[in-house]
């Protein structure tokens, strides 16, 4: 994995991005900074762009205009999705997406750093300290127990956990995270949140959320998008006393 | 890879006593025991289980690629035709000045186009090592370059097998021209010997299959094998979350490739192997209905199992030998029929069916 260049403190940095689906403009200019070892969250409404935000800085969107850097140096438009995987960015989608058929253990280990060409794959042998890591996760996550068993068979909670092991098995700088409370159960939410904030500031997080309560339990600082732009960027405090936002929320949520 | 009945230690140690058992028993039954004996068996019967087991490699090939990697192609029938091919072509210069016309240059078919040389395609093809590299080399090199543009752009599902199916077809059609220079319409036939040993004779015969029968069992435990490693559940994991393996940082395109280059190259060992026991190969081999047969007998057997693959190619190819015998016309209807049984009642094939039994 290269280093990533984060002299300045800077681990994204999205300039004037814009995306536009069929004529609909998903991301209209979109400006965004992120520093090394932040933790943030983008809130907004449905159809704000969150996710096509992600899918520009993942690779799987080519925006029409603008640039995404990693770092000082990587120009994340040069490079394709598993390129962009390969350099330190982890994803976790909207729709929980793990390997049903295969063991939640076979999961995190496939996940695991390293080893990614077809021919490294097929000689790979797991060694001790793989294996150490694979069952550290395991633990963290809390399916330890459930290591043997099909992945299919998880709860969604636990299948959202399981892929968030599998980000953090891949040993990324920054961890992209779209709305990973979406149906948990109170409990859930709260381990979540400590998990994802015990990943700072050895990680970058950015996490779409929907859910205040947990936003605001975990996040330092909130940008708020809106019809593919950032409206307002700041505290939780300061962004939900603004008036502009709730007027784009009409009161719902905050 | 977990929970496939392919995987049961049972299945895989019957499998394998199956395939040896069959490659000691079959020379025994045909060459030792006397005719009259209830366990005879007649040279009839060694060619037909001989192209059994070239039909199961077939089949293992297919679910490989559909059942591991859930890449459906409907051209697999071209990788087997063209794997045969090479061994006709060997089979051809083996002939030598035994042809009709006794020419010690050119196979029959070109002497007949008033051809006076050899075209540069049939060069080297009198070296049997040549041959076999070409059974392995051809169709592997038109799954890479036709694999790298379909997965490069990411060409996925039902468009990669209809892209499959016009594949074999164009070939069937480029197969059917006489000037192409592999015999036309007849094909490639009359065959006389292999490495020196008479293809008519009963021991060459039992060679065959035994060698059929060894590779075959060679092949399913290669595809074990690469199943059970890292490669494995790459490609294990890229069938059900194509999205989630890239963004784990695989490319996903490559793995689709080694894949479909692997899977071709044993079809086509199995084409090379069905040619000198049934003793032709014709351009009929590239039709669009035959690839889709393979699927079938897949699909039928238990897909994404190895075994259940080669069970079903056996099962449907046995029974449509005694159909056809007894009622050509009702073959294509039992086909399907027993296709469509087996998807609303058996959706995890003949070996779901084992499966059950074993949970129950
Ligand atoms: N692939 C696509 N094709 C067409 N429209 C899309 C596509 N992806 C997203 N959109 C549209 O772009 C807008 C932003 O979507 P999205 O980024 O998913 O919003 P959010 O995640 O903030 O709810 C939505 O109106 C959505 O319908
Ligand atoms: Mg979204």
């Amino acid at each position: 994995m290269a280093d990533i260049d984060t002299r300045h403190g800077v681990m994204l940095y999205l300039d004037a991005v814009s995306v536009s689906f069929s004529g609909y403009q998903a991301l209209n200019e979109l400006s965004l900074a992120v520093d090394e070892g932040e933790l943030r969250c983008l809130i907004g409404p449905n159809g704000a762009g969150k996710t096509t935000l992600m899918d520009v800085i993942t690779g799987k969107t080519r925006p029409d205009s603008g640039s995404v850097f990693l770092g000082q140096d990587i120009n994340l438009l040069d490079h394709d999705e598993a390129a962009i995987a390969r350099l330190g960015v982890g994803r976790k989608f909207q729709k929980p997406s793990v390997f049903p058929h295969q063991r939640v253990w076979d999961n995190l280990a496939l996940a695991l750093v390293g080893h990614r060409s077809p021919w490294q794959a097929l000689r790979y042998k797991p060694s001790t300290a793989d294996e150490d890591r694979v069952a550290h996760l395991a633990k963290l996550i809390g399916l330890y127990d459930l290591a043997g068993q099909a992945a299919g068979g998880l709860s969604h909670g636990q299948t959202q956990w399981l892929e968030i092991g599998m980000l953090l098995a891949q040993d990324p700088k920054l961890l992209l995270i779209d709305e990973p409370v979406a149906g948990m159960t109170q409990q859930e939410t709260e381990r979540t949140a400590e998990l994802l904030q015990s990943l700072v500031p050895d990680q970058t997080v950015v996490v779409v959320e929907h859910d205040m309560a947990f936003v605001r339990s975990i996040a330092r600082r909130v940008s708020v998008l809106h019809e593919g732009r950032v409206l307002t960027e700041g505290s939780i405090d300061a962004v939900q006393t603004d008036a502009r936002v709730r007027e784009v929320y009409l009161g719902d949520a905050c | 890879m977990s929970s496939s009945p392919g995987n049961s230690p049972f299945l895989h140690r019957a499998t394998i006593a199956f395939f040896l058992g069959l490659a000691l028993w079959v020379p025994v039954a045909n060459l030792l025991l006397p005719a009259e004996s209830p366990l005879a068996l007649s040279s009839y019967s060694v060619s037909l289980l001989g192209k059994y087991l070239c039909l199961a490699l077939l089949a293992l090939a297919l679910d490989l690629l559909w059942g591991y990697a859930g890449l459906l192609s409907l051209g697999h029938g071209a990788f087997f035709a063209l794997g045969g091919y090479a061994m006709g072509m060997y089979l051809m210069r083996q002939i030598g000045t035994r042809g009709v016309y006794g020419d010690a240059d050119l196979p029959d078919f070109m002497v007949f186009l008033d051809w006076s040389e050899l075209p540069w395609y049939w060069w080297g093809f009198d070296s049997f090592p040549f041959a076999m590299l070409m059974v392995l080399l051809v169709p592997g090199v038109l799954a890479l370059v036709f694999g790298w543009l379909a997965f490069r752009s990411r060409v996925t599902g039902v468009y990669f097998s209809i892209m499959t199916q016009a594949m074999t077809y164009a070939l069937m059609l480029a197969f059917f021209r006489n000037e192409m220079g592999f015999g036309g319409n007849n094909g490639l036939t009359d065959f006389k010997d292999l490495l020196g040993f008479d293809l008519h004779a009963d021991s060459t015969r039992c060679a065959l299959l035994v060698v059929t029968a060894l590779t075959v069992l060679g092949s399913y435990m290669l595809c074990r094998r690469l199943l059970a490693t890292r490669f494995g559940a790459v490609v294990t994991a890229l069938r059900d979350q194509e999205g989630r393996v890239r963004f784990l940082g695989y490319s996903v395109a490559s793995y689709k490739l080694v894949v479909f280059v692997l899977s071709a190259m044993l079809a086509g060992v199995a084409g090379a192997l069905y040619v000198p026991q049934v003793g032709i190969i014709n351009p009929g081999e590239f039709q669009p209905l035959n690839s889709i047969e393979i699927a079938i007998w897949v699909a039928v057997g238990g897909r994404g199992t190895l075994v259940g693959a080669m069970l079903g190619a056996f099962v449907i190819a046995a029974v449509e030998t005694l159909l056809t015998a007894q009622f050509p016309e009702a073959w294509l209807f039992a086909l399907g029929a027993l296709f469509l049984l087996v998807t609303l009642f058996l959706p995890r094939g003949l070996l779901g069916l084992w499966e059950r039994r074993g949970h129950g």
